[in-house]
């Protein structure tokens, strides 16, 4: 009976309600009436009362509200040593809507400054905004600063704007890091769809300019200007400040890449020196190189020109792009599987004659005559050819590279820098699907000492050689360690990021480690010149032929031309236990691994470590 | 045709395509101003028009999802949307994205999402909620308004944190109609009234300077003319010089010459007056007018008090919404960022006003006691 009551009254005061509602709805509507009464009133005053007025105001509307370029992020690196910065610099810009002899305004410019006319009337001409500035030419020098403050009576709508520019303190030193800015092309602005750039705006291009730019390019700020009939600024009316771009901090050692550079004086190579514990980058060096300082007011067209037609490519970062064959560094690869595998056993021996017989083929050990009879460890020390072909042969090409891969080899690093290429490892499957042919297995032999198909990078080396001074552990690399604000903020840090664990087992690392251990400290060892006094290395040496030519063979290095000489390849940790860095050296037509790459890895290890020691103690 | 097919049947049959093509004129009208406050100069936002014809159809689907749950459903769950919604209000004023100072947004891959103008959707169904469970005999008196405004009040100081004062004060006026509709006594609405002059002098207390600012120089735009000014000058000067049939579109000097501030956004309006003149200027109004009035229909025909009650704070909120931007460009009130139902460039805002106009559809399709 309750439930019954309940029902009623609510039915009950629904009614009342709909009834009630018919009064408030129509009291709304009165709202509604007024309210749009008033702004069609409204809209009636100022679009037809008082529209002439105002249309004049338009017309005679004189403010102009220029953008103040944002504040770059600045770059730090490991011990917080500024690295790059911004500085002002002057540009001389000009409104075409105010000049009225644009012939006579330019010909004045140009007995002083330089300027490419044409380009500058085409420019202008293409414009559907008139009233926007141009830039004729950016950070102009100080005496030329002088003469348009001088003849800015005859220079009717130019004026001079100052603008922040970026500048790279250590000049050279790690471009290709770092990279460079340039005006944003047309192209990439059709791509940032709605995004807050213009025209004129300069956008990293390379580097960690280009995969930084959203945290370092910070927000432009904005000037609202009064102007007078020919476009000169008579008073700043308002400004809204532009905001600072956040700071960078990298893992790279600034001092120690210097002197990594200087290692490379008068060669091309790479170096990267990785800090085996969290994957740090310390150095990396890509020679030769460029000055990223160039790019910061807009490359002239000759120094462009230079840098890309220059036939050992400054622009191009070996470091991470550069694809090489690897040479008996692989041999190191070679080792794991076999030892995993199971086709050798630590102490097994084979014997090297001098050459590995195939079928009707000879495959020739680097060393004539042999090195007789060798164990997996000598093997290493030694370098020996014909013990990998064997080992190589028993595994077969596909178990091969099943190893190469889990070293992360023939796949990017994924360090965050931009443009990094993959290598190659090469299987029976990748073989028949890009060239339509089955595998031969002398094809193995070659992939068994790092050559053939395969095609390593640096950073894959220094990856490699840091998870085995490590005890396994493969690290994504990077080069970029925390993101600040100006205040000094944190924004980001970026931690340790740990890819895999190699899936070789320990004690077969361990055998593999002592054998590096035995390539620089034993008497026959082939990476002997990367010695450090005190401390203990493992490392393994590379050479990587760059074309097969049988006249050259019996050459002595310096008689070969140096565009047919091998590229020398060394790969160290060092100290021996618990390392603290690894490098990978690369010297392209260097020679042999352990004459011309070993003692800069050896250098550099050296420096790094009396530098650790030097702030640790 | 069994029963089911004739339950879809009616409340198709119900459906107000009135309302439903008025809704889509107005956005076609706004992406035509959008494209040509793009035009141009700013390359950049020239692709603006673009997202927002996408995000027509997101708050098309949008609409349509709530077309099809029962208003009924949608106040049954009204407390678990209310609590989610404050939890995202917390969550975006510590971890949101600020934009020029203001922390509103929730950044993701490939959008922002403002939370703030979904919450307006959901207060309105909070309120109803909350009204439909106290069911008082008589007149509401001030004491019984109590609780329903904190229910508001809570959402409303944090979006007024963001700060977004133009949100919060569009809660507080939902809160208002809503309340007026649910029937108070004419003593306590006279309180009501004399409360809210009471705290104005302390609303200013807590204002900031630039907030207090736009209301001084609405008084007096040329207090100020380049700052808080500003903006009101130039957004008067652009309407204005439109006259009678405008400047055309892509040809308004105040658009394309980058004097109006936030064209596509809060000063739409101004852009569009300039290049279509008075004459489009009314025209709109009148097809906002229409949207109002066939809404006002919907309280008025919806099944029951709840159904009643929705409708009216989805109608208020559209017409708040309206008279305040529009208000705001021709220099009758402050500048709040209020944006234009349909018009303003805004993904969240859009979606939001589509989910309005879905729930006055929703309410009118299911006005009949026998359905759902």
């Amino acid at each position: 009976m309750a439930k019954g009551d309940f029902q009623v009254k609510i039915t009950g005061q629904e009614r009342n309600f709909s009834e009630a509602i018919k009064g408030r709805i129509l009291v709304f509507t009165i709202f509604v009436i007024i309210s749009f009464s008033i702004l069609i009133l409204r809209l009636w005053y100022l679009q037809v009362v008082r529209s002439d007025e105002l249309r004049s105001m338009a017309e005679n509307n004189r403010m102009r509200v220029l953008p103040l370029k944002a504040y770059r992020g600045k770059i730090f690196d490991r011990n917080e040593n500024e690295i790059i910065n911004s500085r002002p610099s002057f540009n001389l810009s000009l409104t075409p809507e105010d000049v009225k002899d644009m012939d006579r305004v330019l010909s004045v410019i140009s007995s002083k400054i330089e300027i490419d006319r044409e380009k500058i009337k085409r420019e202008i001409k293409e414009r559907s905004a008139q009233f926007q500035p141009i830039t004729l030419k950016r950070d102009i020098h100080w005496d030329e600063v002088a003469f348009v403050e001088e003849h800015i009576i005859d220079l009717p709508g130019v004026f001079l704007d100052i603008e922040p520019i970026r500048n790279y303190l250590y000049g050279e030193t790690a471009s290709h890091i770092f990279g460079y800015l340039g005006e944003i092309t047309k192209i990439q602005l059709d791509g940032l769809k709605n995004s807050e750039y213009r025209l004129g705006d300069f956008i990293g291009q390379y580097g960690i300019e280009k995969r930084y730019e959203s945290i370092l390019k910070g927000k432009r700020g904005s000037k609202y200007v009064e102007v007078d009939a020919t476009g000169r600024e008579l008073n700043v009316l308002k400004r809204i400040e532009p905001d600072f771009g956040f700071n960078l901090y990298l893992t790279i050692d600034v001092e120690l890449q210097k002197e990594a550079e200087g290692l490379f004086q008068g060669k091309n190579g790479a170096l990267v020196a990785i800090d085996p514990r969290n994957g740090n980058i310390l150095a990396m060096v890509s020679k030769p190189s460029f000055d990223p300082n160039l790019f910061a007011g807009g490359i002239s067209k000759i120094y462009w020109s230079n840098l890309v037609s220059d036939v050992y490519k400054p622009l191009h970062n070996r470091a991470i792009q550069g694809q090489y064959p690897p040479g008996s560094v692989f041999k190191i690869v070679t080792a794991a599987a076999g030892l995993e595998e199971d086709v050798i056993t630590p102490s097994a021996i084979i014997d090297c004659p001098g050459y590995f017989k195939l079928g009707k083929k000879n495959y020739r050990c680097w060393k004539k005559g042999g090195h007789g009879r060798m164990d997996l460890r000598n093997a290493l020390i030694q370098s020996c050819d014909v013990f990998f072909y064997t080992v190589g042969f028993r595994l077969g090409i596909d178990r091969l590279s099943r190893y190469a891969f889990g070293f992360g080899l023939g796949n990017t690093t994924d360090i965050d820098m931009e443009g990094e290429k993959s290598g190659l490892i090469p299987t029976s499957e990748w073989k028949e699907r890009m060239r339509g042919e089955p595998w031969i297995p002398g094809e193995t032999i070659s992939a068994s000492i790092g050559q053939g198909f395969d095609l390593v990078t640096p950073i894959q080396l220094a990856n490699m050689i840091a998870a085995i001074g490590n005890g396994g552990t493969i690290l994504k690399p990077r080069v970029v360690s925390k993101i600040e604000t100006t205040e000094g903020n944190l924004v980001r840090e970026m931690k340790p990021d740990v890819q895999r664990k190699l899936a070789v087992r320990q004690e077969n690392l361990d055998i593999i480690k002592e054998a590096l251990h035995g390539v620089v400290h034993d008497l026959r060892g082939t990476g002997r010149a990367s010695h450090i006094p005190n401390i203990e290395v493992a490392g393994k040496t590379g050479t990587a032929q760059v074309i097969k030519m049988k006249e050259m063979e019996d050459r002595r290095d310096e008689d070969i031309p140096f565009e047919f000489r091998d590229h020398a390849w060394f790969v160290a940790f060092a100290p021996f236990e618990n390392p603290i860095i690894a490098v990978s050296v690369l010297v392209e037509h260097g020679g042999h691994g352990g004459t011309a790459a070993a003692p800069i890895a050896g250098k550099l290890m050296k420096s790094y470590m009396e530098r650790s020691k030097g702030k640790t103690s | 045709m069994d029963s089911k097919n004739i339950f879809k049947y009616r409340l198709i049959a119900n459906f107000d395509w009135i309302i439903f093509w008025l809704t889509i004129g107005v956005s076609v009208v706004g992406v035509v101003a959008l494209y040509s406050s793009g035009w141009g100069v700013n390359h950049e936002s020239n692709y603006i028009y673009i997202k927002q014809i996408y995000w027509i159809f997101y708050g098309l689907a949008g609409m349509m999802l709530i077309l099809y749950v029962d208003y009924h459903s949608l106040e049954r769950f009204a407390y678990i949307f209310y609590i989610a919604i404050i939890v995202t209000l917390v969550a975006v004023t510590l971890y949101g994205k600020a934009v020029s100072g203001a922390r509103r947004w929730f950044s993701f891959a490939l959008f922002t999402f403002q939370p703030s103008e979904i919450a307006k959707i959901i207060i309105i169904i909070t309120l109803a909620r909350y009204f439909d469970d106290k069911k008082i005999k008589g007149p509401y008196r001030i004491r019984d308004l109590i609780p329903p405004a904190v229910i508001v009040l809570i959402p409303a100081i944090l979006i007024a944190k963001q700060p977004d004062l133009g949100t919060a004060a569009i809660l507080f006026f939902i809160f208002l109609s809503m309340s007026f509709f649910i029937g108070i006594n004419a003593r306590s609405l006279f309180i009501l009234i004399i409360l809210s002059l009471v705290s104005l002098p302390i609303f200013w207390h807590f204002m900031k300077d630039y907030q207090r600012n736009r209301i001084l120089t609405l008084l007096n735009p040329h207090i100020d003319p380049l700052g808080s000014g500003y903006h009101t000058i130039q957004s008067e000067i652009a309407i204005g010089s439109g006259g009678y049939i405008g400047k055309g579109l892509m040809s308004g000097t105040q658009n394309q010459l980058n004097f109006l501030p936030e064209k596509h956004t809060d000063f739409i309006f101004s852009v569009f007056a300039e290049e279509m003149g008075f004459i489009g200027a009314l025209f709109l109004i009148i097809l906002y007018i229409i949207i109002i009035v066939k809404g006002i229909d919907v309280i008025h025909c919806a099944r029951n008090r709840s159904g009643s009650l929705i409708a009216a704070g989805a109608v208020s909120m559209l017409t708040f919404h309206i008279i305040f931007n529009i208000g705001m460009t021709i220099g009758l009130f402050p500048i709040v960022g209020i944006p234009l139902p349909f018009m303003s460039y805004g993904g969240s805002s859009l979606v939001t006003n589509f989910m309005v106009i879905g729930l006055l559809l929703n309410i009118k399709m299911r006005r009949f006691k026998d359905m759902g």
